[in-house]
């Protein structure tokens, strides 16, 4: 169903509650409706399942889910087997600095009541599955100024056409 | 609004359907404030899917944001763009994306080189033209610009590593300066610096440096700096390590670096940390083949492995150990990964470790009959229903086979029947429906076997199978089939009869056949032993599966004028295309004047009306059958042959009949190709048939004998058939022994007299002394003098057939110490021809030169020219090699190497265009008008105009593309033009352009896919250099 994701892309990320409900998801490979119901709730049972002293990593159909728990919530992405596992614990590590330096202290209410901002984080950071922005600063500084709406206007046509 | 949105999004989360949100969220991103704008569409990305009906409201608000001057629109539209855009709209954004490469804000260039990456996924060949930009992005002076711009090339060095060679040297450069922490602190993480460019970089070397010992080496020192560095206890250097060790691992080895690397694998296995040992077993699974030595440095590690807690650990383990398999160690490995497999629930767990079990059961000379049939029942019944139908299968073709010794044979068959009696004397409601097929199969051909077993009594524990009901339809059959095989003894017959006779009424018909099949072979004894012989499981039936008992029928049919078959596939295609939506602005559309020819289009409204007068002239039959919905048919068979000659075709045009004489002359050794073929199939041995003319022993003897009788005409005739040819010098050898030191003036002659002496083939004589000017012989000659004088009349030197036709300039290949290569393009109607010339610089006789080369892209006939002597006076050969690009590319690359007996091999390359490869298609507006609605491949895109001060805009486009790409003009009407092209040969693909304020509107139809594609990204080029 999978068809012919681009080489070592991300396909999806999930983030839900220790009681099973999804805060947050991205799928970064075209699913149907029911494909992604299913396969949420095939994989947050078997993540919940797990013991905290296990390994991070699962196999799971031909994927790999590479998955971590922060406080109650668990963040779950899933690559393909030939991709690095532990350099998606560090997006994953990465993610939730950017979610904690933005909310400052990040917890799960503040992904419940906030989650549009969660993702447009995460749009400033993953793109298309592939890490867009990997410095920190950068990636707020363009939240912030989203936030801010300040028309950025570029003036006359002076910066135009370099 | 914007508040209701996010609402939606939340429902969508939890499971409810909130698909009626999903136009709000097109509107809040067309209409809202800024702020709405972005809910809008983020809500976009999230609720649909590439392919979905309501993106394409969203092109035009992707356009407007796409030139706002406010910088926060630009961004969200160039991020809704890289994550979801309709492939068919790419064209529309993709010069506003190509635009924004150059913009002031590093931040917008970043998100257009990923918008492009992403269009470069989805749709390779509309970027083609930007690749020049992509490098401008990897030298920006941004390195999250630079990193973006990563991932294209990694994709692009992924299909094509030959072509980015020339950039190692870059990506080495920037490796080492990140690892010296040359970066901005900014992109530091946990105090290293940039780990995803790292591990991006170290990708691409990885592939750069495969078995590629030259590049290797530029990599060495900076991958062993990376090693160096990475020594901070985090996570994140050992990601980094993994793929420092993986590219290690993949590149041309070097001793002192796989030392420091098998250390690192030491750090990951041994570390206390589950991840890391995860990573460390999944590392040495990959390095195990190279270097088995690392697995039994570890030993003792991998057997705890074995046994954790963590089933994904075991996992990986196996997988290892599945990698370390050899003759001694299968039985163990085996055991180790049934036992996981009995534990196991994961279906798909499941089903890649049986196919590896079975792998491995099979592969290895296992260590007695007994552990073989245990291992393949245990795999059966834990396998089940899940595991791949190819692995019962070959369990059965084993044993119908069978190996060296009949007496192993007999004694793995009785041991099978053994083994399965006593399965069926048990509770057989466990096992899978597969198991119980294999288990019928096995006890119906071999129970024979087993001395003292009536075949009575095999039937009723059968028989016994078929009163489970949960027992398939399908495995029904394999019983019954078993039965049918059976009833030797009237004893067996009559219980099998008994049992067969309750579905001799069966409502499933494949039950129901082999049903009363038992019961009439059962009545007739003979036609029983016919049918079923007793050792009749390896008898080799022999299918025609061609079907060519058909091939009458067939042309019978295509004689009374039924269409063409048409791959399924295919008509898909041409469905899909009927059924899609116009998308371009009226404005553009289809030449409404052109209409007078009939040049209209389903797709256009404005020439709706026009249909009706336009299907008249489609019913032509005889336009049909040599111009099908996928174009012209040059593969059909001689009856559309004849009937393309036919006077009542009022389609034949003149083009047409130029080829159609080639290609009769092609049509009958197609059909000695196709006897061939059958023939070869049904022997086992594969030889060189005759239609393997180019073949590399068979011409090089021929050319042997050729020299010792250059006279013999049969010979010469024989060579007419090869395709690529070469000259040698036979006759001109005697001519110029003859002459001793010819008289220059008379070299001209002495060679046009020699071309009709061998007959009017491609063998021509191009042996002749040039250097010989002065009286002082050759050796008195400097070499170089020699080869600038041989520059300027190598084309002298083609064959009297391709002296008339257009060529190129001679371009030098590459130049040894004795030889130097040239070579030279000619644009034959129906090929290209390349002559290499190969040059003799030295002053002495080279010995046994022979010349090959080779293609991806082309179709090369696969000949080595050797020529076993270029001596020093007779300096120069030409061969010949007549090209035809099967599938379209925009560009071919062409290898080949020289070697000869006393040097090193010479290699060289030569990158052909598609353009060497596009012909004129002469046609009429009325024959174009008919094929442009034919065809079913098309592609448009607006070109820009640079000079805006020319006059006809149109014309001065139309003779640019006319020159550059060897295109036919058939009509100009008003600010349109119509162009036709083929590639050689006959694939033809038709050009329609138009011009308004300043911009080329440019479609393309052709019958083959992506001809047009290719075509439209050489007439970009052509446009721009103009």
């Amino acid at each position: 169903i999978i068809c012919c994701p681009p080489p070592l892309q991300m396909q999806f990320m999930l983030l839900f509650s220790r009681q099973g409900k999804l805060r947050l998801q991205k799928w970064y490979v075209p699913l149907s409706d029911k494909e992604k119901k299913k396969i949420t709730r095939e994989l947050v049972q078997t993540v919940l399942a797990r013991k905290p002293k296990m390994c991070s990593f699962l196999e799971w159909r031909d994927l790999k889910i590479v998955y971590k728990r922060y406080a109650s919530l668990y963040f779950c992405c899933a690559i393909e087997d030939q991709d690095n596992e532990l350099i998606t614990l560090e997006i994953i590590h990465r993610y939730v600095e950017l979610l904690d330096k933005y909310f400052g202290s990040v917890c799960e209410l503040d992904i419940i009541f906030n989650f549009e901002k969660a993702y447009f984080i995460l749009d400033e950071f993953l793109l298309g599955g592939e890490a867009q922005e990997t410095s920190k600063k950068n990636v707020l500084k363009a939240i912030e100024q989203a936030d801010l709406l300040q028309e950025v206007r570029l003036g006359g046509g002076d910066l135009h056409g370099i | 609004m914007k508040e209701i949105m996010v609402r939606a999004i939340y429902c969508e989360m939890l499971g409810y359907e909130a698909s009626f949100s999903y136009i709000h969220a097109i509107k809040l991103a067309q209409q809202g404030s800024v702020l709405e704008k972005r809910v809008g569409y983020l809500a976009v990305s999230l609720f649909l899917h590439e392919s979905h009906d309501l993106l394409l409201l969203l092109v035009n608000t992707v356009l407007k944001d796409l030139q706002s001057t406010n910088l926060i629109e630009v961004c969200m539209a160039l991020t809704v763009v890289s994550q979801i855009f309709p492939k068919d709209m790419i064209p529309a954004v993709l010069p506003l994306v190509e635009d924004k490469l150059t913009h002031s804000k590093e931040i917008i260039r970043r998100k257009a080189v990923l918008a492009l990456y992403k269009f470069y996924l989805i749709a390779p060949n509309q970027v083609q033209h930007i690749h020049d930009k992509f490098r401008k992005a990897l030298c920006d002076k941004d390195p999250g610009v630079m990193t973006a711009s990563l991932h294209i090339y990694l994709k692009l060095i992924k299909e094509s590593p030959e072509s980015y060679k020339d950039l190692t040297d870059s990506f080495v450069t920037i490796l080492k300066q990140v690892v010296g922490g040359k970066l901005p602190v900014d992109f530091n993480y946990h105090s290293v610096p940039a780990p995803w460019l790292q591990m991006q970089l170290l990708r691409i070397l990885a592939l750069l440096g495969k078995e590629d010992q030259r590049t290797s080496e530029m990599m060495y020192e900076v991958l062993d700096e990376s090693l160096r560095r990475a020594e901070i206890n985090h996570n994140i250097t050992y990601a980094i390590l993994y793929e420092c060790l993986k590219t290690i691992y993949t590149i041309h080895p070097k001793s002192e670096l796989l030392e420091k690397a098998a250390k690192c694998i030491g750090k990951f296995v041994l570390s206390p940390k589950i991840n890391l040992k995860y990573l460390g077993l999944k590392a040495l699974t990959y390095v195990v083949q190279q270097d088995p030595n690392l697995a039994l440095q570890h030993q003792m590690t991998i057997i705890e492995c074995l046994d954790h807690s963590d089933p994904i650990i075991k996992r990986e383990t196996l997988e290892l150990l599945y990698r370390i398999t050899n003759g001694q160690n299968v039985s163990v490995i085996v055991e180790k990964m049934l036992d996981f497999l009995r534990l196991s629930k994961d279906e798909y767990t499941t089903i890649d470790l049986v196919g590896k079990v079975a792998e491995l059961a099979e592969k290895y000379p296992f260590p007695y009959n007994s552990w073989f049939i245990q291992t393949m029942n245990a795999i059966f019944s834990i396998g089940g229903d899940v595991m791949q139908p190819d692995i019962p299968n070959n369990f059965l073709r084993l044993l119908a086979e069978g190996f060296d010794s009949d007496e192993e044979d007999r004694q793995l068959r009785l041991l099978a029947v053994d083994s399965y009696l006593s399965l069926l004397e048990c509770d057989t409601s466990g096992l899978p429906q597969r198991f119980l097929q294999v288990i019928s199969w096995v006890l119906g051909e071999f129970s024979f076997l087993k001395e003292g077993l009536e075949p009575a009594d095999v039937v009723e524990r059968l028989g016994k199978l078929l009163d489970d009901d949960a027992i398939t339809t399908e495995t029904r059959c394999w019983v019954l089939a078993a039965m049918s095989k059976l009833c030797g003894s009237s004893d067996a017959l009559c219980k099998a009869e008994k049992v067969a006779h309750k579905y001799t009424s069966c409502l499933d018909t494949a039950l129901r056949q082999q049903a009363v099949e038992l019961e009439l072979l059962g009545r007739d004894v003979d036609l029983r032993t016919r049918v079923l012989p007793q050792h009749g499981f390896c008898v080799w039936l022999q299918v025609d599966s061609s079907l060519s008992f058909l091939d009458g029928f067939v042309s019978d049919a295509l004689a009374r004028g039924a269409a063409p078959y048409k791959p399924p596939h295919q008509r898909q295609e041409e469905l899909s295309q009927e059924k899609i939506l116009n998308f371009e602005p009226y404005g553009l559309s289809l030449p409404v004047s052109l209409s007078a020819c009939s040049l209209t289009d389903r797709q256009s409204p404005t020439a709706l009306s026009l249909s009706s007068s336009l299907s008249n002239l489609l019913k032509l039959e005889g336009v049909k059958r040599v111009w099908g919905k996928q174009g012209y048919l040059p593969e059909k068979q001689a009856t559309e042959e004849a009937l393309a000659q036919e006077p009542s075709s009022i389609f034949a045009p003149s083009h047409q009949q130029a080829c159609s004489e080639s290609q009769q002359t092609t049509f009958s050794t197609i059909v000695e190709q196709d006897q061939e073929k059958r023939q070869l199939a049904s022997s086992l041995f594969v030889g060189l048939g005759s239609q393997n003319l180019g073949k590399p022993e068979a011409s090089s003897s021929q050319r042997f004998r050729r020299k010792v009788r250059p006279e013999d005409p049969s010979d010469v005739n024989r060579s007419l058939a090869v395709s690529s040819s070469f000259s040698h010098s036979s006759s001109a050898l005697d001519v110029l022994l003859d002459n001793a030191i010819p008289d220059p003036t008379n070299l001209s002659d002495s060679t046009s007299e020699a071309v009709p002496a061998v007959g009017n083939t491609e063998v021509v004589e191009a042996s002749e002394v040039s250097s010989l000017s002065g009286g002082s012989g050759p050796l008195a000659q400097p070499s170089s003098q020699v080869e600038r004088g041989l520059e300027s009349d190598l084309p002298s030197r083609l064959p009297a057939t391709l002296v008339g036709l257009l060529r190129s300039d001679v371009e030098e290949l590459c130049s040894g110490e004795s030889l130097s290569l040239s070579a030279c393009k000619v644009f034959d109607a129906d090929a290209l021809v390349l002559a290499i010339f190969l040059s003799n610089i030295s002053d002495s006789s080279i010995q046994e030169v022979s010349c090959l080369i080779s293609s991806e892209q082309l179709k090369v006939p696969e000949m080595c020219s050797t020529f076993s002597v270029l001596s020093f006076y007779l300096n120069v050969v030409v061969s010949l090699y007549r090209l035809v690009m099967e599938a379209p590319g925009t560009q071919a690359i062409v290898r080949g190497s020289v070697s000869c007996a006393s040097q090193a091999t010479q290699s060289f390359s030569l990158t052909l265009s598609l353009v060497d490869f596009i012909r004129p298609l002469p046609l009429t507006t009325e024959e174009y008008g008919k094929m442009w609605l034919s065809f079913s491949h098309d592609v448009k895109q607006n070109l820009m105009l640079l000079k805006h001060e020319e006059e006809d805009q149109l014309e001065a486009a139309l003779t640019a593309l006319k020159e550059k790409l060897c295109l036919h003009i058939v009509d100009v009407i008003g600010a349109e033009g119509i162009m036709a092209c083929q590639l050689v040969s006959g694939r033809p693909c038709l050009l329609h352009c138009h011009t308004h304020g300043g911009m080329l509107a440019i479609w393309l139809r052709s019958p083959i896919a992506d001809l047009p594609d290719c075509l439209l990204y050489h007439c970009q080029k052509a446009i721009q250099e103009r």
